[in-house]
């Protein structure tokens, strides 16, 4: 047999010599402790899983699409839609007007680039806020426990029972309805459900061994939230950010439709969807289906891409 | 007279996304009626798929290449989905590892058990409850009538398992596959549960495949034995032959790396090096080769067929070895003078004191207090600069918990717990932190210590970051530096947990623990989770470092063997208390207290002939639960000594040597007189 133990002091070429001298005989030899065999990471497993899914790949390209679409599309397509032209309102698809107009004589074709802006804008922002807000409170609730995780964790209850659609609509009428504004307000409310999720999960990975590893070695909360908790927890933040964009984007819609959207002459797909809800019977069919499809097609991308991101972060799930 | 199981050439595969694993290549394995074959293997080596194989029940994508499986002359292998059916749990059945996840915990356990009766004898509810309660009687159930109604929840561990292995039995099976019957029990169960395969299949006559990672477990209970590695069965032997003049070196390996307890710990255990093959990719030659020591050209270009010069005995190797190893090498460092000696009370490096830790139970609304779990009663232990303590004892003894008690991640209910003469964890804030580098941990589950989302060099850069060590490019090279101590490659800090195997990661969470030089490390099961080739070469890191770094540490583990390899001292706890400490010697040999030496009697041995004449099967009956611990001594309730005196008064901790005390007030050797035993000196150990 040959001896597995190294001797002692040999086992340490150069222990106080520098870099240079360790290095060199760990590189010719194969280590006592076997080499690393290098395996894709979790994370390029779980991006291999995400596109494997075809349905996943259609909802980031259909999201990918709209992004173009709507930022993009308005530089070579060009319309007028600040002053309202009662000349050519309410004109059928065709010449010049891709999707005809609307009854102020806006171009519809431009008008859905413009109100997709702000759909995108806002669910972007709006689920930012609320999975920033929703992230730090259940990470810390979480981790505390006790009378603190109970104070922080009615909160949310409480908050979660009013009905928040409410509160955001006399908001909305109190505050002047700027892109901002209504994310602001969207995702003030909105944070709930990602506080929940993440005190689940780090009600988990508080008793796994690595945080009590990282008490052991002297650490403190901020940096167990900030390095061990929110990082692991990531997965399932990332997932619901998904869910919030469609979310709030719909909530826009609400408000849009019942009047208590943005303000004019900003465009939103709800206030579209709102004023042309008369016109339906008058077979002005361009002022409802092209927008309203947009607005279905968009929230169906979000809520596929996220069911994708949910099974490839879930190792069970995950197919190998 | 036919085969009861006869595999042939039996081939599997499972089919991955993106690969193919071979987990099963080219097996042969046949049991006559009455006997039992013990299949032994690391985790990966095929041996679980093989039985899987047998019962049809492979994981998803798993098919059967070629070969034929028999169960006495009919052919399993191309049977379809119905037929299998009627086969599996009648004809062939199996006992799973996991008892707990392995029951319906939605039915009654009379239910479980009739399930199979009802299903292959056509049996009326009647008839198959009646059946149901012979079986649970055959399998030593206590009072099999009234655990009929209850749910699996309700029953400890070891009666889960008889509960599955009544299963298994209730329509005689003519072969028996226990998948790792007893791994997740605890060592008296164990016996009993071994001891009871033994008496079924003595009384039924059916064919037993044991599959075990387990030599001890094997070497008393089998005819033959299979050693399974990397897919391929590499030696068949009959069991004595295996263990006496095996001539593979991986079983020469396998073997040598299992401490033992008789064995002097300052020899260093036979180790295999590096880990075994990817089986989606195996090596072309002989699978072994990579981690042989005897390797040449021919073993990497051609692999070796199982052949041998008679046909009992065959194994596949060119350059097969001659029995058992004689001789491993000295630990160079290992101090082979006496015992450290304690040198007073004022030196003690840590102290434990009278120390309590209870889990409050509440109910009700209020969550008002109606009990508590007693994890820690009353332990008063020391450990002295550079000396290790092993604690050991069954799960719920409450050794983990005094563990944590130690580094601090708990706090003890009463009691103190000091460091160099200063209680460290009654500290707050910031000289808490700065306190807790002098006492680091080692965390059983190599799988769960380390931050999945962390680098290496990030997680063993933290205990110094943490405690404001060093610039960083002096923590660079000290992390490089502790890399290579503990044998792995400078390339590993850039990478993540999940790309190390199970051995490795517990080589870093070693170097983590050792980062900040601490002057205690506290090990819980430091090597439980790990296959017992990867097993020797962390034990032997672990020896080796503890006196390079000449810290205390604190090995705790159920496992006797491991604890008196690493340890100077021993302490054994039994229900929350400590039942005795002493030395290796003291403990194995001198046992003053009856649960430390049914302990040692039910412990496996890899060792035929002394399996074979252990007489009986150690302690009787289940461990009490903590909640409501028996008056007095704790271990009455199982202990063949057991008097009146046992249940009224608490037995103090006696002394029986120097540094040797037990707590029993019939002990099994004869106490020295004079109980204040720490005012004299101790003496050193001949």
């Amino acid at each position: 047999m040959t001896d597995p133990i190294r001797p002692v002091v040999e086992g340490v070429p150069g222990a106080g010599g520098g870099g240079m001298a360790v290095r060199l005989p760990l590189e010719s030899t194969p280590p006592e402790g076997g080499d690393v065999q290098v395996i894709a990471s979790g994370w390029r497993l779980a991006l291999r899983e995400f596109l494997a899914n075809r349905l996943a790949v259609v909802g980031l390209a259909v999201l990918v699409f709209f992004v173009v679409f709507c930022f993009l599309g308005p530089v070579v397509y060009h319309t007028n839609q600040s002053l309202t032209n009662p000349l050519i309102t309410d004109l059928p698809p065709g010449g010049s007007h891709v999707l005809g107009t609307d009854d102020n004589g806006f171009d519809e074709l431009g008008r859905i680039m413009a109100g997709g802006q702000t759909a995108l804008e806002i669910g972007f922002f709006a689920s930012f806020i609320a999975t920033v807000i929703g992230t730090l409170w259940g990470a810390i609730a979480g981790l505390a426990g006790g009378i603190v995780d109970g104070i922080l964790m009615r909160i949310v209850d409480i908050l979660l029972s009013i009905p928040y659609l409410l509160i955001v609509l006399v908001l909305a009428t109190k505050y002047s309805a700027t892109v901002f504004d209504e994310s602001m307000i969207i995702g003030l409310f909105a944070w709930l459900v990602p506080a929940r999720l993440v005190r689940g999960e780090v009600l988990t990975l508080r008793e796994r061994d690595f945080v009590s590893a990282a008490r052991v070695m002297g650490s403190g909360r901020s940096r167990l939230v900030l390095r061990h908790l929110i990082p692991n927890a990531l997965s399932v933040v990332i997932v619901n950010v998904t869910f919030q964009i469609a979310d709030a984007i719909l909530i826009l819609a609400y408000l849009g439709f019942l009047g208590f959207g943005l303000q004019y002459p900003a465009a939103s797909w709800g206030d579209m969807l709102g004023s042309a809800q008369q016109y339906v019977s008058s077979g002005y069919w361009w002022l409802v289906y092209p927008v309203g499809g947009c607005l279905v097609a968009v929230v169906l991308a979000c809520n596929l891409v996220g069911d994708a991101l949910r099974d490839a972060f879930d190792v069970r799930l995950r197919k190998r | 007279m036919s085969a009861a199981l006869e595999v042939t050439n039996l081939t599997t595969d499972i089919q991955l996304s993106r690969s193919v694993v071979h987990p099963v290549g080219n097996v042969d394995v046949k049991i006559d009626p009455g006997q039992t074959l013990g299949l032994v293997g690391e985790s990966g080596s095929g041996k679980s798929m093989l039985g899987l194989s047998i019962l049809g029940l492979l994981p998803n994508g798993g098919h059967i290449v070629e070969g034929s499986i028999k169960v006495e002359d009919r052919e399993l292998v191309g049977m379809a989905e119905p037929a299998l059916r009627r086969i599996r749990g009648d004809a062939v059945s199996m006992i799973f590892q996991d008892s707990q996840s392995s029951l319906n915990p939605t039915k009654t356990v009379g239910e479980q058990v009739a399930e199979p009766v009802r299903l292959h004898r056509g049996a009326s509810r009647k008839e198959a409850t009646d059946r149901a309660l012979e079986v649970l009687e055959l399998v030593g159930m206590p009072q099999p009538k009234e655990r009929l109604g209850t749910y699996p929840h309700q029953l400890s561990g070891g009666l889960r398992q008889r509960v599955m292995i009544a299963i298994a039995l209730a329509c005689e099976p003519r072969v028996l596959i226990a998948d790792e019957p007893t791994t997740a029990l605890d060592v008296t169960i164990q016996a009993q549960i071994l001891a009871l395969l033994d008496d079924l299949r003595d009384r039924l006559g059916m064919a037993t495949l044991l599959i075990t990672h387990d030599m001890g477990v094997v070497a008393g209970r089998t005819n033959r034995i299979n050693v399974m590695y990397a897919g391929r069965v590499v030696e068949t032997a009959p069991t004595d032959r295996l263990f006496s003049a095996m001539r593979h070196p991986y079983t020469q390996g396998l073997l040598g790396a299992i401490p033992r307890l008789e064995s002097d710990n300052r020899r260093a255990l036979t180790s295999i090096p590096g880990i075994p093959p990817d089986l989606t990719n195996p090596p072309p030659g002989c699978r072994f080769a990579p981690r042989c020591p005897f390797v040449t050209e021919k073993c990497i270009e051609h692999e070796p067929p199982l052949s041998g010069s008679d046909s009992i005995h065959r194994f596949a190797c060119w350059h097969p070895v001659d029995g058992p190893i004689k001789r491993t090498p000295q630990i160079a460092s290992v101090d082979s003078s006496v015992p450290k000696r304690s040198n007073g009370d004022a030196a003690h490096l840590l102290e434990v004191k009278d120390v309590f830790r209870e889990y409050p139970i509440t109910a009700g609304v209020l969550q008002r207090k109606v009990n508590s779990v007693k994890a820690v009663s009353g332990v008063t232990l020391h450990v002295d600069a550079g000396e290790t303590l092993g604690l050991v004892g069954e799960s719920g003894c409450g050794k983990t918990t005094l563990g944590k008690l130690i580094v601090g991640i708990e706090k003890p209910d009463s009691g103190q717990i000091t460091l160099d003469g200063r209680e460290v964890f009654k500290l707050r804030g910031r000289t808490l932190r700065k306190a807790r580098r002098d006492v680091q941990m080692m965390f059983q589950d190599p799988y769960a210590s380390l931050d999945p989302r962390m680098r290496v060099q990030a997680s063993l850069r933290e205990p110094l970051v943490i405690q404001g060590i060093g610039s960083r490019k002096e923590q660079d090279e000290r992390v490089r530096r502790m890399l290579s101590e503990v044998g792995l490659p400078a390339n590993a800090v850039e990478r993540y947990p999940h790309e190390f195997s199970g051995g490795q990661r517990q080589r870093i969470a070693l170097a983590r623990a050792l980062m900040l030089e601490p002057k205690v490390i506290v090990a819980d099961e430091p090597v439980s989770a790990l296959d017992v080739s990867i097993r020797s070469q962390v034990l032997n890191l672990m020896k080796r470092l503890q006196a390079e770094f000449n810290m205390a540490s604190v090995v705790i583990s159920h496992d006797l063997a491991v604890v008196k390899y690493l340890s100077d001292r021993i302490g054994v706890m039994y229900l929350g208390r400590l039942v005795e400490l002493g030395s290796g010697d003291d403990i194995y040999r001198r046992a003053a207290h009856p649960y430390t030496d049914a302990l040692i009697k039910t412990i496996p041995v890899p060792d035929p002939v002394v399996e074979r004449s252990k007489d009986d099967a150690g302690i009787r009956g289940e461990l009490p639960s903590p909640i409501n611990p028996p008056s007095g001594c704790r271990f009455r309730t199982r202990c063949p000594r057991a008097q009146q005196k046992c249940a009224d008064e608490v037995p103090e901790l006696r002394r029986f040597g120097p540094g040797h005390r037990a707590a029993c007030h019939f002990p099994l050797q004869t106490p020295i007189l004079g109980v204040d035993a720490d005012a004299s000196p101790d003496v050193a150990v001949a």
